[in-house]
């Protein structure tokens, strides 16, 4: 195999490490939560993309059909997508009261705020 | 026969019970609806641990589909122990949640606290029944978001960053777990855990099983609190409402331990993880270091709640220890201090929050002289640490012994040896307590506030009760653990 027979799993580890790499280098909330919809965004990819076989068709019995693609890993990224999008909404709205309560989203400037409590 | 759909009902019941709350809108009936579906969970938990002792496993197959096809609830001696842990919590947490939830959040989101604790025991009890790999995902989400928001209902305004912080690290574990199903789907063509048991001796390249292996555990091991992916436990549990600190600290982490247990016992077997993999003396070594590091660490903390945060994530130390011995008998031990330090840090926590009620905080300033003002629960609290430290007489001693019989049966002498030499550093925490509580003079001028409400402190004492019930007659968990232990090392294999 080569290079660009394996090209959909490279694309989704570059994705996956993208993500991850904005969660872990931002200080802004808002930022963060961006990088982490893009590190779930590249596991739909790992789930999805072998599931499709070159010249699969759809998984209906049809008479004269032989090769059908695997629909199940579609269908839990159906769900996968569902708990993203509430896990982004959740993550937002936490973001909205931090800034209504710290009246900053950055990081950094938290953490001072919250030492000078202590 | 309803008894028949226990399994399956031990998650839906509360699942719909939180979107009736939420359209009764009153904080009463919430309160009234969440305390009737924490019973009716208990006793099915009850009733099906009871059942799974006789009869051996249960299988349920969802909508009739049969596994490995559809979603199987498949229940043992070790689920369904785990199931009466979380339901049981619940239960003793409600009466106590009345007063403690009027005081530290607001009247009109009461009803809102009511539903999202429903939503998280559904979550909790579906993780722990669901022999799908995928269904356990989306329990984990729904027990993950539903804490997220729990722990930003606390007063002080950290809270909401606890629950930030919190919400990237167990998205991120919770990703980090699903990548290794995937993986493990993509080699054996299922997501059962039993059939995926079953296939994997017939996989030729282990390289994926090995490298999903990997996922999970990192995933888990942050929903866990595996040291040193603990860093989002401490601030959550110290500013979240004083029941969430409770029930939380008996219960999430304690499903996430089973989960880590299922994967490594049932799905892939002791041999290929422990012979074949260093996972270990990796497992042993991090362990051992959340023994000292943490346990250290909860020495020097200024709050009550947090010095009881960091000190649990020594406390998973121990079990995460149990477990990396890789045998029955150390699996043993780590599912019964699952139980045991479940319950004392339930207590423990159920004590904090009536100080908290009556202090205005757990700051140990605040706790001057609680022995002459608040008697009872300084008590309490004092046994409760003595389980912390693993005194004889108490429960924290008798898994811990499991723990270190195991190690020495193992011939692992230096795991009994940081055994032993933490439990040093549970006395000095414990003794902070003591100091403060009993050798200081009350705050001058201070209201002298007596004991809390008796709706509060029956629940905490009758923890603490169970804690020294649990330490005199040990064999009840013993015999428990033991027989699941034997459940996950023998399910598929």
């Amino acid at each position: 195999m080569s290079f660009l027979g394996h090209f959909s799993y490279w694309a989704t580890v570059f994705v996956m490490m993208t993500g991850l790499y904005i969660v872990i280098s931002r200080g802004n909330l808002v930022k963060k939560l961006v990088g982490l919809g893009i590190f779930q965004t590249s596991v739909y990819l790992l789930y999805v993309a072998p599931g499709k076989l070159i010249g699969g068709t759809a998984a209906i019995v049809t008479p004269g059909i032989t090769l059908y693609s695997n629909p199940l890993p579609h269908v839990l990224i159906l769900t996968a997508i569902v708990v993203g999008v509430a896990t982004l909404a959740l993550g937002l709205a936490l973001v909205v009261r931090i800034r209504e309560a710290y009246g900053t989203v950055d990081e950094d400037e938290l953490l001072a705020a919250d030492a000078k409590d202590d | 026969m309803p008894a028949e759909h226990f399994p399956v009902l031990l998650a839906v019941v509360p699942l719909v019970a939180a979107p009736l709350i939420v359209v009764a809108r009153s904080g009463f009936l919430g309160w009234a609806i969440a305390f009737a579906v924490a019973a009716a969970t208990a006793a099915m938990s009850a009733s099906l641990l009871a059942r799974v002792t006789v009869e051996g496993t249960i299988s349920y197959a969802i909508g009739s589909w049969p596994p490995p096809w559809g979603i199987e609830y498949r229940v043992d001696a070790a689920n369904a122990l785990v199931a009466l842990l979380v339901s049981a919590m619940a239960l003793v947490a409600m009466p106590y949640a009345r007063r403690s939830v009027t005081a530290e959040i607001g009247q009109e989101r009461q009803y809102l606290f009511y539903a999202l604790l429903m939503l998280c025991l559904s979550g909790l009890l579906g993780i722990a029944l669901t022999g799908d790999a995928f269904n356990l995902f989306v329990f984990l989400e729904i027990s993950s978001l539903a804490t997220y928001v729990l722990i930003a209902l606390g007063r002080d305004r950290r809270a909401l960053t606890a629950a930030y912080q919190y919400l990237i690290l167990g998205t991120t574990g919770a990703t980090l777990y699903i990548i290794g199903v995937g993986m493990l789907y993509l080699a054996t063509g299922t997501l059962n855990f039993a059939d995926m048991a079953a296939r994997l001796d017939g996989v030729a390249d282990t390289r994926p099983l090995v490298v999903g292996l990997a996922f999970i555990t990192a995933g888990i091991g942050l929903k866990l609190a595996l040291f040193p992916l603990h860093a989002w436990l401490p601030n959550a549990y110290t500013y979240a409402p004083s029941v969430v600190s409770a029930f939380l600290a008996a219960t999430a982490t304690k499903v996430s331990l089973y989960v880590l247990m299922r994967v490594y016992f049932s799905v892939f077997g002791a041999d290929a993880v422990f012979r074949d993999l260093p996972i270990g003396p990796v497992l042993a070594v991090l362990s051992v270091a959340a023994l000292f590091v943490a346990s250290a660490a909860a020495i020097v903390q200024k709050d009550l709640k947090r010095l009881l945060a960091f000190s649990s994530v020594g406390q998973i130390g121990y079990i995460t220890l149990g477990i990396s011995l890789g045998s029955a008998t150390g699996l043993a031990a780590a599912m019964a201090h699952v139980v045991n330090h479940g319950i004392t840090k339930g207590a423990l926590f159920l004590l904090a929050g009536a100080m908290a009620l009556r202090l205005g905080g757990t700051g140990f300033d605040r706790l001057a002289g609680l022995g002459r003002t608040m008697p009872v629960a300084a008590f309490a609290f004092v046994l409760g640490g003595l389980s912390l430290i693993g005194v004889p007489g108490t429960a924290g001693f008798a898994s811990k012994w499991a723990l270190v019989a195991a190690a020495m049966g193992a011939g692992q002498w230096w795991i009994v040896a940081a055994v032993l030499l933490s439990s040093l550093l549970a006395v000095a925490y414990v003794w902070r307590f003591v100091e403060c509580a009993y050798f200081r003079e009350p705050p001058a001028g201070a209201p002298s506030p007596g004991e809390a409400p008796w709706e509060m402190t029956a629940p905490a004492l009758a923890m603490t009760a169970a804690v020294v019930a649990l330490g005199l007659h040990a064999t009840p968990v013993l015999d428990a653990a033991t027989r699941a232990a034997a459940a996950l090392m023998g399910a598929g294999r």
